[in-house]
């Protein structure tokens, strides 16, 4: 117990240079597991993520081990679980909000009393400075209402996430901080500095992942895989420069994570996923308030609407394109991006013939390929059997192609037959975590097999957590194994229940 | 010279041989009369080598009774020339036969009739579209076992130009894309009941097929989208859209109609009760030279449907069966100014002596008339008939029951130029037999279960219609051996009897009847004085007897079958049931290659071993009907087996029937017949 006990402190003495003045004031209150999260969040970047990415993938079981000894080794865990909710209450940050709060609500008073009594003169204002005024109060209002609910939220870590999207800045934080820092300190405008301090942790650890970690691309990698939003905006009309205009590079917008866990580095595509695998980290991220989508903003300033530009020269989604046509979202510019820009790198599995670049539309190609497909003898395939027909009929020559197997007593049922085919993917995928970094598309295919399927892989196959030897941590390789089978039990379907594949051994090979 | 060549080297005389003066393209000439004479063509190739080998290189047309493989193969290499291949008789044509067909036939075989057969899939199709490329006729009805590929296979007989396809049930729009698509000369296709076509095939193959003249969409699931591809066609003559259920007036726009094809001769729309006269007056409004209707079962016929009609100068045959037929409708129809030669009023409710005989006035020159069952008629119709209509060739007035012993006289002195005349169940009486005897062309007639007939009536027919072909006699008890005895005198070209439980008749009207060498249906139910000795006879006798019915015929014993066995290799069909013969009868009758079908219900003495041993024996057999108990007396292996082989076996659980008096039977069935007069 000893020795893993002086491993923590040490990691935590480590973690604790590199944070901020904000986290080290939290470092004294050692009854207060919060210490222990410093070491989730640093740790592992600090002692295995250097060497490169895929590795720090590895990582998340030495992390629950540290995790596990965590709590072994501090008594007083139980002891400051009622504390735990308050922890990151301070007494000095709360007063000083409070009043900068008293402040503003009197200088709001004292607006609108002017108003109030320039209403009562008989020469009325022109109405563009009363709705000038009026928008100036409802600015400050949304501004001291959203304080106050900062200030409140300090008390609870769940609110935390809302508040720090009051100004853009903290906002592109936001997602980094609140979703890697689950049990970072309070959000208030004073622990700013801290927050960007994280951040630059983490830009390092990740640096091999996302070259240039944009802003922008975080904040907005709420990702719905949904293929239609680029089409969905191609109808809007906006008149130049009633928008911003962003444009990403194309790493950013190739770049096959966007979330990444704080404390072992795995990145994710989603954030969802992301407070999935955090549940693996601990009980603390199990609460409902830690399982719950961060809210959007609030919307409390008025901001220009953001649109988005693609970076390859001449496209018409390029804004020095005469008719250029904005993208709507982050999402959208990737889509376009992958679709219009790359290769074709996914190939259908059924007809081996159609192929997209982007993971969604193979998917939704393959829910409908061989299925009621009706084939023509010149290759083309149809939805509908009339739409076959009436080429058939447009056409001389062509001819309905009948399907070979028809005459044959299908003998395995197609649902089987897609089920193979995840666990050949599946296979793949080992294989791929395993090998040195293929190249980018590759990953991202690997990623994009099954959004959730990321974590449970790495749980599961026990043969990649064997593989990993980090001295001391070793011991306590079964228990969190078993935890977090519990864990994400419900993430995985059906066909995703299978021994480690042989591609599991490859990947102990290649460690 | 090639002929001498073939003649047997042993054969020193064959250089005296007269027939050696013949040169071959006279005897293929004299060898096409005979082309309707199979026994005389067999009789001609088995006089020497010589006539034989003339005689399959003759040979154009080929129906072979047994399709086991070797038997079919030897037969094939026999007739190089073949053109014409029917395998009707084959109930088990298998892929690797329709190989060594393609490969015998090739370029010769223009026409294939599969239409009995389910046991041949794509491969053996294909295997026959490739090799034999002059295939322009194809019958594939009945198998109902070919799917899409199969209908892919035939899709690549590019000079196909008729194909029946009838109960292909299998068979979707993407295999009749194909054959539209590939048989693009079709001029003939039959979509009867392959309900897995739709609009989509039926629109594709009209618009691919555009030389199309008759096309059956009969119990096709197809609605008026198709309607435009289909009358667009220029060469369409017949279109059966019978029980087309979704083809109603709605769906009958105009603009269907506009391009027309007015080459349209026959339109079947039986059984479209959704189409009224507006629908019927589109469709027939297109062509100005439409033959023939045929509006069986559908919308009742009034003044407006006749009206529909007025424009179509050229019709020639209407068929009403089974439609409400109205007094005004009928009298419109009448009043057509045009000259019907067919009308068919079978079973339609309301026709009335008044209407029918206005319009029997108006159409003098009807040559078929059918008025089967309309019960309502009586001697005022049947006059008018006879007076106005005396070029009649055809009458049915099967249960006319109104109708008087009088009015047959009437048709008899009338309408002398009579062919078929269908008779049962009506009030006919000796008289009247006497005068229908002078109707010297009658080939057909019926007068089952006329009880009013005696001997001495069927004398007049027998002394006068040498050219019967066919006598119904069921249940008309008045006849006994003299009667038949004068008919077998009389007419030697008959070929079908059935004195089905005329009681009276005994061995010797067998002994007459074995003077009709062409005989080759005999019924004889329940007649129980008939014994073995009779059907020795006519077995000896008549050669060519196909069907056989000795049911109830309880003094009919083995020995009976024995000879039957022996005698008629043609036989076809035997009904055995309630008669005496046991196994051995059963296992000799299995010795006939030909039989396809026997039925054997209550048979006493019937040992399930003699049972199987029959079955095996006879490997034509496509039908066997037997009592449900003796399912369980036969091992299951062997019913597998010999359903493998193409025989479909009946099981009925009829219980045993006694006999009834035959006049007590009539009430009884008039008690079952439905009433459509109170």
């Amino acid at each position: 117990m000893d020795p893993k006990g002086s491993l923590c402190s040490n990691n935590w003495a480590r973690s604790a240079c590199l944070t901020s003045p904000g986290n080290g004031l939290q470092t004294n209150m050692s009854s207060d597991p919060s210490p222990f999260c410093g070491v989730r969040v640093e740790a592992p970047f600090k002692d295995f993520n250097q060497p490169s990415t895929n590795q720090s993938l590895l990582m998340a079981e030495p992390n629950k081990d540290i995790k596990i000894s965590d709590i072994e080794n501090c008594p007083l865990t139980d002891s400051s679980s009622q504390t735990g909710k308050l922890q990151d209450w301070d007494p000095n940050v709360m007063l000083n909000n409070l009043s900068f709060l008293e402040e503003k609500i009197h200088q709001l008073q004292g607006l609108v009393h002017l108003i109030d009594n320039k209403k009562c003169q008989p020469f009325a204002q022109p109405d563009a400075l009363v709705t000038q005024e009026q928008q100036l109060i409802t600015a400050d209002l949304t501004s001291i209402i959203v304080q106050l609910i900062s200030t409140a939220g300090s008390l609870l870590p769940s609110v935390r996430h809302t508040l720090a999207n009051t100004s853009p800045l903290v906002s592109q934080l936001s997602q980094l901080r609140g979703l890697n820092l689950p049990f970072g300190s309070g959000p208030s405008g004073g622990i700013q500095p801290q927050n960007n301090n994280v951040n630059k942790v983490f830009d390092q650890s990740t640096q091999n992942d996302v070259p240039n970690n944009c802003e922008l691309e975080q904040n907005n990698m709420e990702e719905h895989e949904t293929k239609d939003e680029e089409d969905v905006e191609e109808g809007e009309n906006l008149p130049p420069g009633s928008y911003e205009i962003l444009q990403l590079e194309k790493e950013e917008i190739l770049a096959p994570h966007t979330h990444f866990c704080t404390i072992c580095g795995k990145g994710f595509k989603r954030d969802a996923n992301l407070r999935m695998h955090m549940r693996g980290h601990g009980d603390e991220y199990k609460t409902p308030a830690a399982l719950a989508k961060p809210h959007k903003e609030t919307g409390s300033e008025p901001k220009l609407i953001k649109r988005y530009s693609c970076p390859y020269a001449g496209c018409k989604r390029n804004k020095d394109h005469k008719k250029f046509q904005p993208l709507k979202t982050i999402l959208c510019v990737k889509n376009h991006y992958k679709r219009t820009h790359c290769d074709k790198s996914y190939t259908c599995s059924r007809c081996h013939t159609k192929k997209f670049s982007v993971m969604a539309d193979l998917k939704t190609h393959e829910k409908h390929c061989g299925k009621d497909k009706w084939l023509c003898s010149c290759g083309t395939t149809f939805s509908r059997k009339d739409k076959l027909f009436g080429h058939i009929a447009l056409f001389q020559g062509h001819t309905p192609a009948i399907p070979l197997e028809e005459t044959k007593v299908p003998a395995v049922p197609t649902d089987l037959d897609s089920k193979d085919n995840t666990c050949d993917k599946v296979g793949n995928m080992n294989f791929c975590f395993g090998s040195n970094p293929p190249n980018e598309n590759e990953v991202q295919n690997i990623m994009d097999v099954k959004g959730n399927i990321d974590d449970p892989i790495n749980y599961f196959s026990s043969l990649n957590f064997e593989g990993c030897n980090f001295g001391g941590f070793n011991e306590f390789s079964q228990s969190p194994f078993e935890d977090s089978d519990a864990s994400f039990s419900f993430l995985m379907s059906g066909s995703f229940n299978y021994a480690p594949k042989p591609g599991g051994e490859s990947t102990s090979d290649n460690l | 010279m090639k002929k001498q060549k073939l003649l047997h080297p042993t054969m020193d005389h064959g250089r005296n041989n007269p027939f050696d003066a013949l040169s071959e393209e006279l005897i293929f000439i004299i060898l096409d009369f005979l082309e309707n004479q199979p026994s005389s063509l067999k009789s001609f190739a088995l006089v020497c080598r010589s006539f034989h080998s003339l005689e399959s290189r003759h040979r154009r047309n080929l129906r072979p009774l047994r399709s086991d493989h070797h038997n079919l193969t030897r037969l094939l290499t026999r007739y190089p020339n073949l053109s014409n291949l029917d395998l009707t008789l084959c109930p088990r044509v298998t892929d690797p036969t329709l190989n060594s067909l393609a490969g015998a036939c090739g370029h010769a075989l223009r026409r294939l009739d599969l239409s009995r057969s389910r046991f041949f899939t794509a491969a053996g199709l294909t295997s026959v579209v490739v090799n034999c490329p002059n295939l322009a006729e194809l019958d594939l009805s009945n198998a109902t076992e070919l799917r899409d590929a199969a209908a892919a296979a035939v899709a690549r007989a590019k000079n196909l130009e008729k194909l029946w396809l009838a109960r292909c049930k299998l068979v979707t729009d993407m295999g009749i894309g194909c054959i539209a698509v590939g048989c693009r000369k079709l001029k003939l296709i039959s979509l009867k009941w392959c309900v897995g076509v739709g609009d989509l095939g039926v629109e594709l193959l009209a618009i691919k097929c555009k030389d199309l003249q008759s096309l059956d969409l009969s119990y096709l699931p197809i609605t008026d989208k198709c309607l435009q591809s289909i009358f667009k066609l220029q060469h369409l003559e017949d279109l059966v859209l019978e029980g087309c259920y979704g083809i109603d007036d709605d769906s009958l726009a105009d603009d269907v109609f506009k391009q027309g094809c007015r080459t349209l001769k026959k339109l079947d729309i039986k059984g479209c009760q959704n189409i009224s006269h507006v629908g019927l007056a589109k469709l027939t409004s297109i062509s100005g030279c439409m033959e023939q209707l045929i509006l069986a079962d559908g919308s009742p016929v009034t003044v407006a449907l006749a009206d529909g009609l007025s424009k179509l100068s050229m019709l020639q045959s209407i068929v009403l069966d089974g439609c409400l037929v109205t007094c005004a409708g009928l009298r419109a129809i009448g009043n057509l100014c045009i000259s019907l030669r067919e009308l068919s009023l079978s079973k339609c409710m309301g026709v009335t002596d008044e209407a029918l005989s206005f319009l029997v006035s108006k159409h003098r020159d009807l040559r078929k008339l059918d008025i089967t069952c309309c019960r309502k008629i009586t001697d005022v119709s049947i006059a008018s008939i006879a007076n106005s209509c005396t070029n009649l060739t055809s009458l049915r007035m099967e249960s006319c029951t109104l109708v008087s012993q009088e009015a047959f006289i009437l048709i008899g002195q009338k309408c002398h130029s009579l062919q078929e005349l269908d008779l049962t169940d009506n009030e006919i009486d000796d008289e009247g037999l006497k005068s229908i005897s002078r109707c010297s062309r009658l080939s057909v007639l019926k007068v089952g279960i006329c009880l009013n007939i005696t001997d001495r009536g069927l004398a007049y027919v027998g002394m006068c219609c040498s050219n019967l072909k066919e006598l119904d006699l069921y249940r008309s008890t008045g006849i006994t051996d003299l009667g038949i005895s004068a008919i077998a005198h009389g007419c030697p070209r008959l070929e079908t009897i059935n004195a089905a439980y005329c009681t009276s008749i005994s061995d010797s009207a067998l002994i007459s009847l074995s003077k009709c060498p062409n005989l080759k249906t005999l019924e004889i139910r329940g007649c129980v004085l008939v014994t073995s000795l009779g059907l020795t006879v006519i077995a000896m006798s008549c050669r060519q007897l196909r069907r056989v019915d000795i049911k109830k015929c309880y003094n009919i014993d083995d020995s009976g079958m024995i000879q039957l066995a022996h005698f008629s290799q043609n036989l076809r069909q035997i009904n055995l049931s309630y008669s005496s013969v046991t196994d051995v009868g059963l296992l000799s009758l299995a010795s006939i290659s030909s039989l396809q079908s026997f039925v054997l219900l209550h048979q006493q003495g019937l040992a399930p071993g003699g049972l199987a041993a029959a079955l095996l024996t006879c490997g034509g057999l496509t039908k066997v009907k037997l009592h449900s108990s003796t399912r369980f007396m036969l091992p299951e292996q062997l019913i597998k087996h010999i359903e493998a082989r193409g025989c479909v076996f009946e099981w009925r659980d009829k219980v045993f029937q006694a006999e009834l008096d035959p006049k007590c039977w009539k009430l009884q069935v008039e008690d079952i017949m439905p009433h459509d007069f109170h």
